[in-house]
């Protein structure tokens, strides 16, 4: 087993992240994420929301820049900083042929998780899903839902220290994207970082502590709801009416850059 | 011209234009800028087999139409006709099963059993021309030696699609009503596999049985058999007539091919939508419990990764009919194995570059599933293991995999002789390690459901596979007599195995 460095003030520090496709994707982008911060990405449709994250996990090699994720230089020790990172994307990871009993144990298994401990984390993390009643069956019959929450469950078997999550609530009904989310808050609470990206505004309005909006690869505004508030040219005292809002906020800083390209 | 909207014809403009479509997105992989190449590619491979038409079915262009030459015409056109029934129940399953366009079709006012007359119609026709680059240098050559009387044969070709297609469309709707939609869709796909290669291996086993060789040359050609065939007036001998181009065999074969497709359309077409609605509930329909505990055990993330993958294949019965389908050619090899013991070392001879070839071409598939079949791709990449300890562990569950299905083969050559088991051994080892590493050159990001379209997703590995697992196969004939002979096929296969390569592409993979 790798050895894993103990926890540092940052969970994330990203520095000069370049990614070129035909065009720039993600375009000299700083970033930083305090330990225990829940903190969401939003921006348009091709912003690099993805792409930034899929660097940050290690499925993507970046053409510049730096990332180091819990102090670990993910592009130099990519090994060890995957030992506390997590990965959830929009589109669950399973097997359908294995049940999510048998998943959770084989994700443990890759992340190297004493057999012991990964059997009562499984049946922790079934029972707190509610996925226990479901747990022998083959992942073949779930819904979409189903398959998140198997999916999020791999993700929180080796308790990392990181959880990075792309649109992980698309597609999910009122129930399972309430306990995703109840899920990624108890996450914070004891101690890890998440960073997500979402589409949806009214939850990185809710259940993040800092939202950084992205766009043409760049982050053009960073902070809690108030201050991007405040970068939009708002009053801050504004929330009580419907343009105070995350949505009218993101709006008006992605629509800024725009009119001045 | 566009045709009424909702009329038949309008219909099949659009099964024409879909079916045109998925054929060139198939044929270039989805790259139209490959279309040159594919076609060159096509002609240089139409040119090519009117060469080894020319050589085999030359000669015979004029023969008299005795038993003998009804008995060839009769066999091979059965052949050919076994393998179009399977290709049509494998697209009448597709069509069955595959969601598409039927929410659309079904919630309009249109009448949809046009649509699906229309659409079994296109199985036809697609089932005919299927057969007909493999058929038509042959043909072409008969008629250029013998005469226009063999455009019959073109006749006959269509009457076989348009049969294939009705009888298809019986078995598959057969097993529907009988065993339901879930067991239909696995049946149905390892039905038209044996159907495809019961023939053929039947044809082997009854001459091996019979006359000691694996040649079904030697059984078409046997006086016993001739004995048994009927007389020259037999209608049994038509559709040899009708390749023959005499017309009375020839409208009769017709006729009677699009009477029982017309009977299959107006029976199965007005229910063709209730089969795929049913076929559509199938994903979520039922629960498998699986209660075992693959992983308690302490293991490596390497060994979760071994595990995981056979796993995932012993639970997916239709992938491992179609992996394990490629060993049903082994039978006719393991039975001249079994005659050989008590003769002479020549069965070995010929046994050994079948299970080489056949090692090769099992492992091509399972890497295929391994490397580039991964339902979970982002998991595995983001796991905290090495990259080179992920692709170990997925090479060591395909050569494990053959290992265990070819070992007792090996074992029972041992017995007859350690030598030849040697050779078998080593060929079986280097076969699977070079599809194998073809595959990892090739690979490519795709679900395991995709499995039956690994073949054309790149033509060059698999192009570079068949000819590789030829080689080595080639390499174990020759090594049995001579090992320094041996070197100039294996000399072949390393240059096909260098070359491939050379131009795989260099992805920008993470792992």
């Amino acid at each position: 087993m790798q050895h894993i460095a103990p926890p540092t003030p940052f969970a994330l520090e990203i520095h000069g992240l370049v990614k070129r496709f035909d065009r720039p994707a993600v375009d000299s982008l700083e970033l930083t994420v305090r330990t225990g911060e829940f903190y969401a990405l939003v921006g348009p449709n091709g912003a690099g929301k993805t792409t930034t994250l899929r660097m940050i996990a290690g499925l993507l090699r970046p053409d510049a820049g730096t990332i180091r994720i819990g102090g670990i230089d993910a592009l130099a020790e990519p090994v060890v900083a995957k030992q506390i990172v997590a990965w959830v994307s929009d589109e669950p990871m399973i097997y359908d042929k294995l049940t999510p009993r048998e998943y959770l144990e084989f994700v443990a298994g890759l992340w190297g998780v004493e057999p012991a401990l990964a059997a009562s984390r499984a049946g922790t993390l079934l029972d707190w899903l509610d996925l226990a009643p479901h747990a022998d069956e083959r992942c073949e019959s779930f819904s979409k839902g189903m398959r998140q929450k198997v999916t999020l469950a791999g993700a929180l078997i080796h308790e990392p220290r990181v959880i990075i999550l792309d649109e992980p609530l698309t597609g999910l009904d009122a129930g399972s994207a309430r306990q995703v989310k109840d899920v990624l808050r108890e996450r914070t609470r004891t101690g890890g970082t998440i960073v997500m990206t979402t589409h949806i505004l009214e939850v990185a309005e809710r259940m993040a502590d800092r939202i950084g909006i992205i766009a043409h690869g760049r982050l053009i505004a960073e902070g809690t709801l108030e201050e991007l508030r405040h970068q939009a040219g708002m009053q801050a005292d504004s929330g009580a009416r419907d343009g105070g809002s995350l949505e009218e906020t993101f709006l008006a800083l992605v629509a800024a850059p725009a009119q001045a390209a | 011209m566009n045709a009424i909207a909702g009329t038949a014809v309008w219909f099949a403009q659009h099964e024409s234009r879909l079916v045109w479509r998925d054929w060139l997105s198939m044929i270039t992989a989805g790259r139209r800028e490959r279309l040159r190449i594919v076609t060159i590619g096509v002609i240089a491979f139409v040119v090519f087999m009117h060469f080894v038409a020319y050589a085999v079915v030359g000669p015979h262009a004029n023969a008299a139409i005795d038993k003998q030459t009804l008995l060839t015409i009769t066999t091979s056109a059965l052949l050919a006709w076994m393998l179009m029934i399977s290709q049509a129940m494998e697209s009448i399953t597709r069509a069955f099963y595959a969601r598409s366009d039927l929410d659309l079709i079904l919630a309009s006012p249109v009448n949809s059993n046009k649509l699906f007359g229309v659409r079994i119609a296109t199985i036809a026709l697609g089932t005919t021309l299927m057969a007909l680059p493999l058929a038509a240098p042959f043909i072409d050559i008969l008629i250029a030696r013998g005469g226009w009387r063999w455009l019959g044969a073109y006749g006959l070709i269509v009457a076989m699609g348009a049969a294939a297609t009705a009888l298809a469309l019986g078995l598959t709707v057969a097993l529907f009503r009988m065993l339901g939609a879930r067991q239909t869709r696995f049946l149905a796909q390892v039905v038209a596999a044996l159907i495809g290669a019961a023939f053929v291996i039947g044809l082997q086993v009854v001459a091996i049985l019979s006359y000691g060789t694996i040649s079904r040359a030697a059984l078409l050609q046997s006086k016993t058999l001739l004995a048994l065939a009927p007389e020259l007036d037999s209608a049994l001998w038509w559709p040899a007539r009708a390749a023959l181009g005499q017309m009375l065999p020839l409208t009769a074969v017709l006729a009677t091919s699009f009477a029982l497709l017309a009977v299959a359309v107006a029976v199965v077409a007005p229910r063709f939508g209730n089969y795929a609605i049913t076929a559509a509930g199938v994903g979520n329909a039922s629960v498998v419990r699986s209660g075992q505990n693959a992983f308690r055990k302490r293991l490596s993330p390497r060994g979760a990764l071994r595990r995981k993958e056979w796993i995932l294949l012993r639970r997916d019965p239709w992938l491992m009919s179609q992996t394990l389908m490629q060993m049903l050619y082994l039978v006719p090899p393991a039975l001249m194995l079994w005659r050989g013991f008590d003769q002479d070392n020549n069965a070995l001879q010929l046994v050994v570059p079948v299970l080489v070839m056949a090692a090769g071409q099992l492992a091509g598939g399972l890497a295929w599933l391994a490397i580039s079949g991964e339902d979970a791709p982002d998991l595995v990449a983001t796991a905290p293991v090495h990259g080179r300890f992920i692709l170990r562990a997925k090479i060591e569950a395909v050569l494990g995999a053959v290992a265990l299905i070819f070992a007792p083969l090996v074992a029972a050559i041992t017995v007859a002789s350690p030598w030849y088991a040697l050779v078998a051994a080593a060929g079986i080892g280097i076969a699977a390690a070079a599809s194998t590493a073809v595959q990892f050159w090739f690979r490519s990001q795709a679900k395991r459901s995709q499995f039956r379209r690994r073949q054309v997703s790149s033509r060059l590995a698999t192009f570079a596979e068949a000819f590789s697992s030829i080689g080595w196969a080639a390499t174990a004939a020759v090594a049995s007599a001579s090992l320094w002979l041996a070197a100039a096929p294996a000399v072949l296969a390393l240059l096909v195995l260098g070359s491939a390569y050379l131009v795989s592409p260099r992805a920008d993979h993470v792992w």
